[in-house]
């Protein structure tokens, strides 16, 4: 079998299946769920360090930055200069130029904001950041993304934290279709079928937080999503059957006893 | 003492007190976190020169768990 390699940027990914590290019971629940999800890559968030809690456990105690990559986010920037901040900040603890840039409009639906989101990326991707954008599924601005030289576009499935699935397919394959760099998904998948169907589109990849985090079982959901994931993956690269409106025997129809 | 703010908190230091020993004096690896004086990035090579002054104002950050 061909090798099937999973790159951003010059980043060789092992896993289709990045996931958030946010909305975990506890610090030892996130490291198992990502321990079983089997990504190699992970997002985290940039906050104030407590500064009255000396003993406040760290994400980077249970998480090893040297075995799983951080992708540090901007989550929570609603405009261009938090999130700038924020990245630079971010770049300083641990020297990581590949970031994601995911800046919000509302806060009802945390719709990114692309008139911001282009702005910043234009300033990122001068400053030498490897950026991944999550973006809305307009494959305009989808393009627009990919000529300003970004590493990766992550279009929304829904609205973050929903849980919806694809709802917008055909603005997605429009995207997988047009794109050199790799398409994630991002936000709003709420069960494993739902990574299938991003992979058997022909996503890149997909990212993972609040799926697993929030299942009654978020270790086992994140071992379901690593299959969910190969097994879309799988399925795209094999090419499905055609569609045909009536039956077709799958046993010969030849030889029978009567 | 000098008077400065940290992550929006008043607190009080001894005069001279450098980065690296503020963060020290928190408990803070200077690999787990990074630091902001003034509104301007400190890189990590500064933490023992840079003293505090009455009225800096510091922000310090860590990752933490999100999506």
């Amino acid at each position: 079998m061909n090798e099937d390699i999973f790159k951003i940027d010059k980043k060789i990914l092992k896993s289709r299946l990045i996931v958030g590290t946010g909305k975990y019971k506890s610090l030892n629940e996130t490291a198992q769920a990502i321990k079983s999800s089997g990504a190699d890559m992970v997002t985290v968030a940039v906050r104030r360090v407590n500064i009255s809690n000396k003993k406040k456990p760290l994400l980077m105690d249970y998480v090893n930055p040297k075995k799983i990559s951080y992708l540090p986010n901007t989550a929570g920037c609603f405009n261009s200069n938090d999130a700038l901040r924020t990245l630079r900040l971010a770049r300083e603890i641990g020297g990581w130029k590949m970031v994601k840039l995911e800046i919000l409009g509302d806060k009802k639906t945390l719709y990114p904001d692309m008139i911001e989101t282009l702005k910043t990326t234009k300033v990122l991707v001068k400053e030498g950041f490897k950026v991944l954008v999550y973006c809305t599924d307009d494959p305009l601005h989808a393009k627009k993304l990919e000529d300003m030289g970004v590493s990766a576009i992550m279009p929304l499935a829904a609205p973050i934290g929903s849980g919806l699935g694809i709802h917008n397919k055909l603005n997605i394959s429009l995207i997988i279709k047009q794109s050199k760099v790799p398409v994630i998904i991002d936000a709003g998948i709420g069960t494993a079928s739902d990574a299938t169907i991003a992979m058997e589109m022909g996503c890149d990849g997909v990212l993972i937080n609040s799926a697993i985090a929030l299942a009654k079982k978020p270790v086992k959901m994140a071992e379901a999503f690593k299959y969910a994931v190969i097994s879309g993956r799988k399925s795209f690269l094999s090419g499905r059957m055609k569609k045909n409106n009536f039956a077709s025997a799958s046993s010969p129809e030849k030889d029978l006893i009567s | 003492m000098a008077k400065i703010q940290i992550n929006g908190k008043k607190v009080a230091i001894k005069q001279n007190f450098s980065i690296l020993e503020m963060l020290r004096k928190y408990k803070l690896n200077k690999k787990k976190v990074a630091v902001e004086l003034n509104g301007k990035i400190l890189p990590q090579n500064q933490y023992s020169k840079k003293k505090l002054k009455n009225n800096d104002k510091i922000e310090i950050v860590q990752f933490i768990g999100g999506g």
